[in-house]
């Protein structure tokens, strides 16, 4: 990825990270921690990396892409609409009763949305028939889905793993989001999932460790998942909860509260600022 | 008098879903492990390459169908209901129901009748989950001939089935000439004193109880009721008027099943007495599926008691 790409990413990453702020605080609640830290990897799929049409968002060869962790949605919500699937505008509406944008996302509601998702655990066997699929008509997309690292606490998820590797499914890309914090404290203080790589390898999984928020790295991981062949890739991401947001950043007390009208200011200061400064780089 | 064929339901459904992949080659069967038993076997052997075992992990099975099914795909997802309904409730209702995906739902050993297997694998429940979840549509049929159609129906219909099959080989109540409709209750008889709804291996015998009730001189009316949600509405409300009392008759516990519907529709629109036979809120166990049934009143005897009852209240 050239230079002027990586800024052009960064850039609407940051306008994403806008968006998660600009719908929590106008919903008073919902996700802002774990959505900004899932901002990047959304922004190169969306933007970069997946064969998708906003203008015709249920194409039958369309690249996939489940939110298993559901709560994030303000995150899925931005960045689709800042890939063009309905206005930017419509984040302000987000968890109100007249608004299709539901607290967690619903597929029939919102075009873009794959799947709807919401209970932790379910969204990556969802992720998987799709990739079964995939694979029966001939490779035909790419199937992603993005759990938190807390999730991966659900059995659920690990009756997935287990099936897509034994299915051989090498079109399903498990990205997991280790933020490293769950709504009771870390991962590790609540029921630690660690060693997260190693668990995946162990079900079958071909496995890349990166930083979440390194487009270089992130373009490399989902290269690799491309490239391999027989079984699925799970890219574990390092990432910082509330990334972007200097007084958001792991914090757990950001994973389910809104900012109020002076954070919210603050909050959108900084990543103006932030453009800004790409902008003069 | 010739033989009575006695067949299992879930021997229809398998033979049902081998016809149906003949003609449909985007349908595919997932199993968690059970084919031999749901009888899923049948269409593996037929189409081993639309056969997708998903093993001992029935929640994951219902998120991967709802998955496919997102794909275009007729998916077909069997367990036992214990395993299905009980198991998977909240991926069923949040990754089929909610979503409103094209997920058949083969539920077989639903009810006592799985017989020596016992308790854990007796599902009484299963009717009373699915019918909380809105949008789902299930069906009870009585006999092989109505189950073959009803996963023709299902097939069909736009939108999550929950069908419901028995272990147990039960005897023939319709012929060729019958026609099915999901949503439809079907009058099996016309009577004037009370009226008997029966769903699944409840429905013979009901026929049973009919002849006895007439016998000693009591005209009932009897209803096949294979879909349980949605209620056939006009259906109950015409037995209500014509006759002034119902009996309800069902493998499942009494709480939350076909009774619970029946009452529901009564109570709100034309009020007259409903008694229900059923298993009385309790657990099964292990035994012979016909003494079971014996055992737990599931039987024409009971239907009939019941029959008498509430024709002295509605006096």
């Amino acid at each position: 990825m050239d230079k002027a790409e990586k800024k052009q990413l960064k850039k609407i990453a940051c306008n994403v990270r806008k968006g998660v702020i600009e719908g929590t605080f106008n919903a008073k609640s919902g996700h802002p921690g774990g959505s900004l830290s899932i901002a990047d990897i959304l922004t190169y799929l969306y933007f970069k990396e997946m064969n998708i049409d906003p203008a015709d968002p249920h194409k039958a060869d369309r690249d996939r892409l489940v939110l298993s962790k559901g709560h994030a949605a303000p995150a899925l919500y931005a960045v689709l609409a800042e890939r063009g699937y309905f206005p930017v505008e419509d984040l302000k509406t987000l968890r109100k009763s007249d608004s299709y944008l539901q607290g967690h996302p619903n597929m029939n509601y919102v075009p873009g949305v794959d799947m709807s998702t919401g209970s932790l655990g379910q969204g990556i066997s969802a992720a998987v028939g799709m990739a079964l699929a995939s694979k029966r008509d001939g490779d035909k997309f790419r199937v992603y889905t993005v759990l938190g690292d807390g999730e991966i606490e659900e059995g659920q998820v690990w009756e997935a793993a287990m099936f897509a590797s034994a299915k051989h499914l090498d079109g399903l890309t498990v990205i997991v989001d280790n933020n490293n914090l769950q709504i009771d404290g870390t991962v590790e203080e609540v029921n630690s999932p660690y060693p997260i790589p190693e668990k995946f390898a162990a079900f079958g999984f071909n496995t890349v460790e990166i930083c979440g928020h390194c487009f270089d790295e992130i373009e490399k991981a989902i290269e690799e998942a491309k490239a391999t062949k027989d079984k699925p890739t799970a890219i574990i991401m390092k990432t910082v909860k509330g990334k972007g947001v200097s007084f958001m950043e792991n914090k757990v007390n950001w994973h389910g509260s809104a900012p109020n009208k002076e954070q919210y200011d603050e909050a959108m200061a900084e990543l103006d600022a932030a453009i800004a400064a790409l902008d003069a780089e | 008098m010739a033989d009575i064929i006695k067949t299992a339901t879930r021997d229809a459904y398998g033979k049902a879903l081998v016809e149906l992949g003949e003609k449909n080659e985007k349908l595919v069967v997932f199993d968690a492990d059970l084919a031999a038993a749901t009888k899923t076997g049948m269409f593996k052997k037929a189409f081993p390459d639309r056969f997708i075992d998903c093993g001992i992990a029935e929640g994951n099975m219902m998120g991967v169908a709802a998955g496919m099914a997102t794909a275009g795909y007729t998916v077909f997802a069997s367990s036992f209901a214990m395993f299905a309904a009980g198991r998977a409730f909240e991926q069923i209702r949040n990754t089929i129901g909610y979503p409103h995906i094209n997920v058949k739902i083969g539920a077989t050993h639903a009810g006592i009748s799985v017989g020596e297997d016992g308790a854990s694998h007796q599902c009484c429940e299963d009717i009373a989950l699915m019918r909380t979840i809105p949008g789902m549509t299930i069906i009870n049929p009585a006999d092989d001939i109505e189950a073959r159609l009803a996963v023709f129906a299902a097939a069909e219909h736009d939108g999550p089935v929950y069908m419901r099959f028995g272990r147990l080989a039960v005897p023939r109540v319709f012929d060729d000439s019958y026609k099915f409709e999901i949503g439809k209750g079907v009058y099996l008889n016309k009577g004037t004193d009370v009226t008997i709804i029966a769903t699944g291996l409840l429905v013979e015998r009901a026929i049973q109880a009919a002849e006895l009730l007439k016998n000693e001189g009591i005209s009932a009316s009897l209803i096949n009721m294979a879909t349980i949600k949605p209620i056939d509405r006009d259906i109950i409300l015409d037995a209500a008027k014509t006759t002034g009392c119902i009996v309800t008759a069902e493998e499942h516990n009494i709480i939350g099943g076909l009774g619970s519907a029946v009452a529901e529709v009564v109570a709100e629109e034309y009020p007259v007495p409903v008694l229900r036979v059923g298993v009385e809120d309790t657990f099964g166990k292990s035994g012979p599926a016909l003494e079971l049934l014996e055992i737990f009143g599931l039987n024409a005897q009971n239907i009939v008691a019941k029959a008498k009852r509430a024709i002295e209240l509605k006096k």
